[in-house]
C-alpha cells in the first residue's frame, strides 16, 4: 500500500500533466504486480468500491477517538477521509500493513456487514498515507486528477507504444492487467484485441491553417461536413454486445440507456453524441445535463432525448471496413443508416463545395436552424483511410470564429510549475448595470492561457504594479470605468449558469489580445453576451 | 502559602515572574527577560538584561546586531542562577540550537517554561530533556491529534526520489531560516546526499552561526549569483515567502517544496501551491505533547499558544488539571 499511497499523494499535488506521466509510469515499472494493475484499475474508474460511508467511517473513528477531539480535528481539517486518516488512534503492535491486492480481493468477497471490522483493521495498520489511499479508494472516487486517458498514455510510455494501441487493446483486458504489463514490458505477446464490442481508437483531425494549407490542397481531394457540437462518440453493437464509448474509449452506456437501445445493427459507428429531437438538435448546455451523470432516470431521458449524429462507418456488420478509402465507407454509411429507421440515429449531410471560397462562405454563413449547432467545417480526403490518432493531411476540422468580447482584468491568481512565481490564471468581467445603476463589472470568465511568454510577463508585472488587495494567491487589481486593462477574450460558446453571478459560463475562453490601448469604459457589457447566448439558445 | 500564580502569572508583555521581576520571552522591550529560542516571535531586541543560553545570544547579535540588549547573561544548561531569590535553570528543550526550557524555583514550587520544544532528535541541538515540575508550561503549536509528525529520514527520502525523477527540475525548498534550514541539511548530509547545497541569501549569516557552534552543513552555495545557473535537479533552499515569488523564476521549473509540520494538512499545502509537502517540524506533535505531559505528571499544565483547546480536553479526560494563558503576540505559521 505504501508506494499506491505514496503514489496517489503525488499526484494529488501535482497540477503539471508531464510530472503526472512522469509519476505514473515510474509507479508503474516499480510496482509487481498484481499491485500495479489494481492501482491502474483505481486510477481508470475500472474497480470501485463504494463500501465505506462517511456515516460508517465517522462511527468507527467515534469509537476509537473522543468525540470532541475529533470535532475539534475535523473542523481543522475540513475533510472527513482526511481527519480519520490523520487523527486515528493506531494499536501499537498492529497487523502487518496489508498490499492492496489483499484489500482488493477481500473486499471484493466480503458482506457489507464485515466491512466495518476490515475497515478498522487496515486503519490500524496502515500509516497516515496509507489510510488517507484506503479510505479514498473505499469511499469511492481517487479525485487525484488523473484521468483514465492520461493512465493509459502512463502506460503506453512504459513500453514506448503508442496511445491508440493501449486503447485498442484495453476493453479486452481486465483488472489486474498482467497480460497487458508482460507485453509492455516485453516478455509477453500483444493481448488479443479481438473482444466484441471493444473501442476502436478514433480518428483525430489537424486544425486548418487557412493561409498554409488552402494553396497545398485541392478542393476535389476533399469532402465538407459540419463538425457537430456536441460530443465525438462511438457506438458499436457487435454479436450483441453494445457499447457507447466517449472518444477516448470511456464507456458511457449507463448515461445512455436510449442510445444503447437504438443501437439495433451489427457494426460500428463514429458519430457525434447530441440532444436529438425530430432531426433537431439540442444545445450543448442541453447535452451536458445527461453527461456525467452515472445513471438517467426516465424523465431525464425524456426531457434530453440524446442520439447520434454519424460520422463515419469502422464496422459493417462483421466486416471491419477502417482500411476501405473515406468514399466507400460514406456510401456504406449512408446505407446502413438509412436502414435503421432509428430517431435515435442520424446521418450528418456532405456539404457539396467547388472551391474553396464556397466553402468560407458556407462556413461563414451556416444554414439556419440545425447548423447552429455547428462548432465549424470538417474536411476529409475522399481517399483516407480510418486511422487512430491525429495524422497529418487526410482530416482537417476548420473552427467557426470564435466569438470575442473586450472584458477587464479584474483578479489574477499565480500558477503552477513553471508559472509559480507569475500571476498567469485571470478572472475577467465585462460591465452590467449595478443596483444603484452605476456601471459595475461582474465577472464573466477566466483565462490562463492564450498570450505568449512575453505577454505573460508584462500581464504579471501590470498585476503588481496594480493590486488593490490580496486573498491568499489572488490578488485583486484596480478595474474601474477610470482605469483597467481591456483583454480581448475569445471563446467558443456561452451557456447559462447559476453558480455565476453574472449567469453566464463561458466555453473554452483564452485571451486573444491584450487591449493596452482601449479604456476600461469601452470594454463590453453583460447585454452583448446575452445576446450571444440568445442566439446560441435559438 | 503562595501560589503558583505568585511565582508566574500572564501579562500584557508575556509571562511574567512577579517575585524575580522578569519575563519570559515578552513581546514588547523590557527591563528583565528570559529567552528560550532565538526565533523572532520570542526573542526580541531593545531588553536592558537578557539571560539566554550562548547560542541564543549569539543568534540575536547575528540578527539583530551587538547591541540588541544592555547586558547579556549567559546561562549553561543544567546549571542554576538565582535572581531576587528565583531560581532560574535552563534546560535543553530540542527545539533549535541552543533553545532552552526555563525552570523557575521558589518557596517549593516549581514551573518549567517549555518555550517551543520537540521530542525527536534533532542532530543541530540538544535534545529535549524531561524535568519534573509541579507545573508545565506547554506550547500548543500543533496540539491537535490530527498532528503525528512522520519519521524524519521518510520525508527526506520523499524530497531524494523527487530528485531522482525529476532532474530537469530545481526542488525550491522552503524552510524557516532559522533552525529549520539547518536541521533540513543536516538531514540530507545524513541520508547521504554529499551534493552541495543551495540557499538564499537571507540564510547565509545563521548557517555560518552554527557552522560556528560545530554544526557541519557540508557544501553550501548561494543560490543566486551573477552566473545566472538555472540549477536543474538541484535542491535550493529558501524562505517560505520566497518559494512563490518572484525570486524563483530563475530556476529551472521550479518544484516547490516546503518542510513544515503544517504540511500534514493537504489543504494547507495546497493553498501554498506547494508540489511536495515535507512534513517536518520543529516542535512537538500530539503525540509528544500529550506524551511529556503524561511522562511529567504534572499537578497543573499551562498551555500557552497554538491549538489550547484540544490539549485542554485531552488533559481533562486524563485527570491532569489545565488551563489556557491566552497569551498574544506567539506566531505559529511560518517556523512551524
Amino acid at each position: 500500500m505504501k508506494a499506491f499511497a505514496a503514489l496517489l499523494d503525488r499526484l494529488s499535488f501535482s497540477p503539471a500533466r508531464n510530472v503526472k506521466l512522469t509519476l505514473l509510469r515510474d509507479y508503474l515499472a516499480n510496482a509487481p504486480d498484481p499491485e500495479r494493475g489494481w492501482a491502474l484499475a483505481s486510477l481508470t474508474g475500472e474497480l470501485s468500491f463504494d463500501e465505506a460511508k462517511p456515516a460508517m467511517i465517522r462511527k468507527a473513528v467515534e469509537a476509537r477517538m473522543d468525540p470532541m477531539l475529533f470535532a475539534l480535528s475535523y473542523d481543522f481539517v475540513g475533510d472527513l477521509a482526511e481527519t480519520v486518516a490523520l487523527a486515528w488512534p493506531t494499536k501499537l503492535g498492529a497487523n502487518t500493513e496489508p498490499e492492496l491486492p489483499e484489500v482488493v480481493d477481500t473486499l471484493r468477497t466480503a458482506s457489507r456487514r464485515e466491512v466495518p471490522q476490515l475497515l478498522e483493521r487496515w486503519l490500524d495498520a496502515l500509516d497516515a498515507d496509507g489510510r488517507w489511499a484506503l479510505l479514498k479508494l473505499l469511499t469511492g472516487g481517487l479525485r487525484v486528477g488523473v484521468s483514465a486517458r492520461l493512465a493509459k498514455q502512463a502506460l503506453a510510455n512504459l513500453g514506448g507504444v503508442e496511445v491508440s494501441e493501449i486503447e485498442e487493446v484495453w476493453h479486452g483486458q481486465s483488472p489486474p492487467y498482467e497480460d497487458l504489463f508482460a507485453w509492455l514490458e516485453k516478455r509477453g505477446e500483444r493481448p488479443s484485441a479481438e473482444t466484441p464490442g471493444r473501442f476502436r481508437p478514433v480518428m483525430l483531425a489537424q486544425a486548418l491553417d487557412e493561409a498554409n494549407d488552402f494553396p497545398k490542397l485541392d478542393p476535389a481531394d476533399y469532402a465538407a461536413e459540419w463538425k457537430w457540437d456536441g460530443i465525438r462518440v462511438q457506438a458499436v453493437n457487435e454479436r450483441g454486445r453494445r457499447r457507447l464509448y466517449s472518444r477516448t474509449g470511456d464507456d458511457i452506456g449507463k448515461s445512455f440507456p436510449d442510445v444503447l437501445e437504438a443501437l439495433n445493427f451489427e457494426g460500428a459507428l463514429d458519430g457525434e453524441l447530441l440532444v436529438l429531437r425530430d432531426s433537431h438538435i439540442g444545445s450543448f448546455s442541453e447535452l451536458q445535463q445527461r453527461l456525467n451523470r452515472k445513471t438517467a432516470d426516465a424523465a431525464l431521458v425524456e426531457r434530453f432525448p440524446a442520439g447520434i449524429r454519424a460520422y463515419d462507418l469502422l464496422l459493417d456488420g462483421e466486416e471491419d471496413i477502417r482500411r476501405r478509402p473515406f468514399t466507400e465507407r460514406r456510401k456504406r454509411l449512408e446505407a446502413f443508416v438509412a436502414k435503421l429507421h432509428s430517431s435515435h440515429i442520424d446521418l450528418s449531410p456532405l456539404q457539396p463545395f467547388a472551391n474553396w471560397e464556397e466553402l468560407t462562405a458556407l462556413r461563414a454563413t451556416p444554414p439556419e436552424g440545425d447548423a447552429q449547432r455547428a462548432e465549424g467545417l470538417m474536411l476529409k480526403r475522399w481517399d483516407s483511410i480510418y486511422e487512430a490518432g491525429r495524422p497529418k493531411g487526410p482530416w482537417f476540422k476548420w473552427k467557426r470564429d470564435p466569438h470575442l468580447v473586450d472584458a477587464v482584468l479584474m483578479y489574477a491568481q499565480r500558477g503552477h510549475g513553471k508559472r509559480s512565481g507569475f500571476y498567469s490564471d485571470f478572472t475577467f468581467g465585462v460591465w452590467r448595470q449595478g443596483e444603484d445603476g452605476a456601471p459595475q463589472l461582474t465577472p464573466v470568465g477566466k483565462a490562463y492561457f492564450g498570450f505568449t511568454d512575453e505577454e505573460l510577463s508584462q500581464l504579471d508585472k501590470f498585476v503588481r504594479d496594480n493590486t488593490l488587495e490580496r486573498f491568499g494567491p489572488v490578488r485583486s487589481v484596480r478595474a474601474d470605468r477610470e482605469f483597467g486593462l481591456v483583454l480581448e477574450i475569445a471563446f467558443e460558446g456561452l451557456q447559462r449558469s447559476t453558480r455565476h453571478k453574472s449567469g453566464v459560463a463561458m466555453r473554452f475562453p483564452r485571451i486573444s489580445r491584450i487591449r493596452w490601448d482601449k479604456p476600461a469604459r469601452e470594454a463590453d457589457t453583460l447585454s452583448e453576451l446575452e445576446k450571444i447566448l440568445a442566439r446560441d439558445e435559438g | 502559602m503562595a501560589k503558583f500564580t505568585d511565582l508566574l502569572c500572564p501579562a500584557k508583555d508575556g509571562l511574567y515572574c512577579p517575585p524575580g521581576e522578569f519575563f519570559i520571552d515578552p513581546v514588547a522591550a523590557v527591563e528583565r527577560a528570559v529567552i528560550t529560542h532565538g526565533h523572532g516571535d520570542h526573542a526580541r531586541s531593545g531588553h536592558r538584561h537578557v539571560l539566554a543560553t550562548r547560542e541564543t545570544l549569539a543568534i540575536m547579535a547575528t540578527r539583530y546586531g551587538e547591541d540588541f540588549a544592555a547586558q547579556r547573561e549567559t546561562a549553561v544548561y543544567g546549571v542554576a542562577v538565582t535572581h531576587n531569590g528565583v531560581e532560574i535553570t535552563l534546560f535543553p528543550a530540542g527545539h533549535i540550537l541552543g533553545s532552552a526550557q526555563v525552570r523557575l524555583r521558589w518557596q517549593g514550587m516549581t514551573i518549567m517554561v517549555s518555550g517551543d520544544y520537540k521530542r525527536r532528535r534533532d542532530p543541530t541541538c540538544a535534545r529535549f530533556e524531561p524535568v519534573t515540575c509541579d507545573v508545565f508550561v506547554s506550547e500548543a503549536t500543533f496540539g491537535l491529534p490530527v498532528f503525528r509528525h512522520p519519521d524524519d529520514a521518510g520525508e527526506i527520502r520523499k524530497l531524494l526520489q523527487s530528485l531522482r525523477q525529476f532532474p530537469e527540475r530545481t526542488h525550491l525548498v522552503g524552510a524557516y531560516a532559522l533552525g529549520k534550514a539547518q536541521r533540513l541539511i543536516l538531514l540530507l548530509r545524513e541520508a547521504g546526499y554529499d551534493q552541495t547545497v543551495y540557499v538564499h541569501g537571507a540564510m547565509a549569516s545563521l548557517n555560518a552561526l552554527y557552522e560556528s557552534f560545530g554544526v557541519r552543513l557540508g557544501p553550501l552555495a548561494p543560490a543566486t549569483t551573477d552566473k545566472r545557473d538555472r540549477l536543474e535537479g538541484k535542491v535550493v533552499i529558501a524562505p517560505p515567502s520566497a518559494i512563490a515569488d518572484k525570486w524563483a523564476r530563475r530556476f529551472a521549473d521550479p518544484l516547490p517544496a516546503f518542510a513544515s509540520g503544517w504540511m500534514r494538512v493537504r489543504a494547507r499545502a495546497r493553498q501554498r501551491h506547494v508540489e511536495l509537502p515535507l512534513i517536518l517540524s520543529d516542535h512537538g506533535d500530539w503525540d509528544e505533547l500529550t506524551g511529556t505531559i503524561a511522562e511529567l505528571q504534572p499537578q497543573e499544565l499551562w498551555v500557552t499558544h497554538g491549538s489550547e483547546e484540544a490539549l485542554l480536553r485531552w488533559a481533562s479526560l486524563n485527570g491532569i488539571m489545565a488551563r489556557a494563558l491566552e497569551l498574544v503576540g506567539y506566531e505559529d505559521e511560518e517556523g512551524a
